[in-house]
């Protein structure tokens, strides 16, 4: 499904380089349940980003269902990451001025579907992560745990085969962290492949497996769970 | 969701700085509208008055000159009557009114007066219209704003601005102020001039020229009694100033190539100077307007991008295309503009209505021509200058915005 090929990534910070990311290889097969983990510093955002073609590596290959995604110009990994790929962010990045029910129906928009289908599908999608109450309601209007939700709803929109989540319970309670790494896994139960990055070892240890990051490099020893190994 | 429903809802979140910038467009667009308006029914009022003037271009015989025109043609040359059918039949543009005139001698009680033969319009515009073309089947008037009033009956004693009349008899005369004095002449007299009655319709009121002393009649009666038919000493032409300055003199020199064609060179020269200034007027506020406006909506735009660049990095995230992002600014560009341009327009012509009359001393009407010029330099502006930030957004590096904010 994901493929990682030699990936380094190289940033130029005040005169130095900094290495994010130093020869990464790896394979993350269909319906897999990846959790990254590494100190802060140590490229795991960077690999999200690069995994989710919005970051172009220094050098590597990066593999979508065996397309090369940096291959491919902007807007078609745009395209790419609209049909396949959803995101979940730390900060949940929710617009501020649209209401829950809006904020899910934006990738519905850029999809290009109809308003009515948009309806259909949007308000389905909240009821579904508990929020069928607050469809109306701004992101300022509700909690940091309902406005996760609201954030997993909107990733669901376009029925992605691969979620990239970004430190998904980093600004959460236990009790509701809890909730949507357990939303986590039953979107994995679908069949969708999800890769986590967290700095809860609570959450990574709900993952099938582990990555481990440290100065870039992803080292050898992965910690397997539940039958899925490492290519 | 449509896009214009996440443009419009993101346009109240900052509502301040939105306002900021509206106003700066909003009242730019005011002011131009204003001043086009006023300007518009200014230039209509100062043509208005530069037409009492009287005639603006004469046709006179090769050998004559403006001399001979101004001390009442008294000379013997002479130009076919058969140019005024040939200017009427024409197409050439501006010609707002033609008045061909024939003047010999006549001796009253001692004295010598100019009996002038003119010949009503009545009868050259019946020509143009039977014939279906020419310069009187088209509107005419430019100078003269149309404020739809109840048609009148003539007034004869009009002759000495618009330089002619509807109608006039064979056996009827308008005598000039000096000459009705000196003759003791009151409006239904009867008057003998070259051996044959005449009914006297008007006396004219005091001018201070030569039309003082002439007495008026009908061009083919003065024609026949003096013995000079088919011919006149001059024609006067009152032409649309701005016509004149685009060559109505050439045209009529083209069509009759055998006459003097000459222009009352002031008069022009005022309308055109009144004219020019107030389109430099007009254009300097819009530069302003384009200089002021478009730096505040770009300055806009670029803190509206800045600001939002999670929010652009987000929705790249869910997979817009940069095109996608720079619909979203330009389409809130066009929003600002379009509600700009009608909101300028309509500020703008109420205050040219409520002050054009006070400001300027003429009547302002609503034109809404001004409507569309508003709205389109309005948006064209917004567009223009929301373009580079606009396309700024859309190459946002989408993770560098995440890093930043």
């Amino acid at each position: 499904m994901l493929r990682m090929e030699q990936v380094s990534k190289q940033y130029r910070h005040r005169g130095q380089v900094v290495t994010a990311l130093d020869d990464a290889t790896f394979d993350i097969p269909k319906g897999d349940f990846v959790s990254v983990v590494g100190p802060s510093g140590s490229g795991k955002s960077t690999l999200l980003l690069i995994l989710g073609g919005m970051l172009s590596p220094s050098a590597g290959r990066v593999l979508l269902e065996g397309q090369s995604l940096y291959d491919l110009s902007s807007d078609e990994r745009a395209r790419r990451r609209k049909k396949h790929i959803g995101f979940v962010f730390q900060t949940f990045n929710l617009i501020p001025y649209l209401t829950a029910l809006e904020n899910v129906k934006v990738p519905l928009l850029l999809a290009g579907v109809k308003e009515a289908a948009q309806q259909d599908r949007a308000a389905g999608l909240l009821e579904r992560v508990g929020l069928a109450d607050r469809l109306d309601h701004k992101p300022s209007e509700l909690s940091v745990g309902q406005q996760q939700r609201v954030a997993l709803a909107r990733m669901l929109a376009n029925d992605p085969a691969v979620i990239l989540a970004d430190e998904p319970t980093g600004n959460l309670d236990p009790e509701t962290s809890q909730e949507i790494i357990q939303f986590l896994e039953e979107f994995n139960r679908e069949g969708r492949t999800i890769v986590m990055v967290t700095h809860d070892p609570r959450a990574a240890e709900r993952a099938k497996r582990t990555l481990r990051l440290r100065a870039g490099a992803v080292l050898p020893a992965e910690i397997k769970r539940r039958g899925v190994h490492a290519a | 969701m449509k896009l214009r429903t996440l443009v419009w809802r993101e346009l109240f979140q900052r509502k301040s700085q939105m306002l900021t910038s509206f106003l700066a467009i909003l009242l730019g667009i005011t002011t131009v509208v204003a001043i086009k308006n006023i300007t518009f029914y200014s230039e209509k009022a100062v043509a208005r008055e530069l037409d009492t003037l009287g005639a603006n271009v004469l046709v006179l015989p090769k050998s004559a000159s403006l001399q001979d025109y101004y001390s009442a043609d008294m000379h013997d040359e002479v130009i076919p009557e058969e140019y005024v059918l040939r200017l009427t039949m024409s197409n050439v543009q501006g010609v707002d009114n033609l008045s061909p005139k024939l003047c010999v001698p006549v001796n009253l009680q001692g004295k010598n007066y100019a009996l002038t033969g003119i010949l009503p319009k009545s009868e050259f515009q019946a020509k143009a219209a039977w014939a279906g073309a020419g310069i009187f089947s088209r509107p005419i008037g430019c100078g003269a704003i149309d404020v739809a009033t109840e048609p009148k009956p003539e007034d004869k004693r009009t002759l000495v601005r618009k330089r002619v009349i509807e109608t006039l008899d064979t056996h009827e005369t308008l005598v000039g102020a000096d000459a009705a004095a000196s003759l003791g002449l009151e409006e239904g007299d009867s008057l003998t001039l070259l051996g044959e009655s005449f009914s006297v319709v008007a006396v004219l009121p005091q001018t201070g020229t030569v039309d003082d002393s002439r007495i008026f009649a009908h061009l083919h009666t003065v024609q026949r009694l003096s013995g000079k038919e088919g011919v006149v000493n001059c024609i006067e032409i009152v032409g649309c100033c701005k016509e004149i300055s685009a060559g109505l003199v050439d045209n009529v020199n083209k069509l009759l190539p055998d006459a003097k064609v000459v222009t009352v060179k002031q008069v022009v020269a005022t309308q055109a100077k009144v004219n020019g200034m107030m389109e430099r007027l007009s254009l300097i506020f819009l530069v302003i307007i384009v200089v002021v406006g478009g730096a505040g909506i770009a300055n806009y735009m670029y803190a509206n991008v800045f600001e939002r660049r999670r929010e652009i990095g987000t929705l790249m995230a869910l997979g817009a295309e940069s095109f996608m992002v720079l619909r979203i600014f330009l389409l809130k560009a066009l929003l600002l503009g379009l509600a700009g341009g009608v909101g300028g327009y309509a500020i703008g012509t109420l205050l040219a209505v409520t002050l054009g009359p006070k400001l300027a001393g003429v009547p302002v009407l609503p034109m809404p021509l001004l409507a569309l010029w508003a709205v389109l330099i309005s948006a064209g502006i917004t567009l223009a200058a929301s373009y580079f930030p606009a396309r700024r957004a859309a190459r946002l590096d989408p993770c560098a915005t995440f890093q930043e904010v």
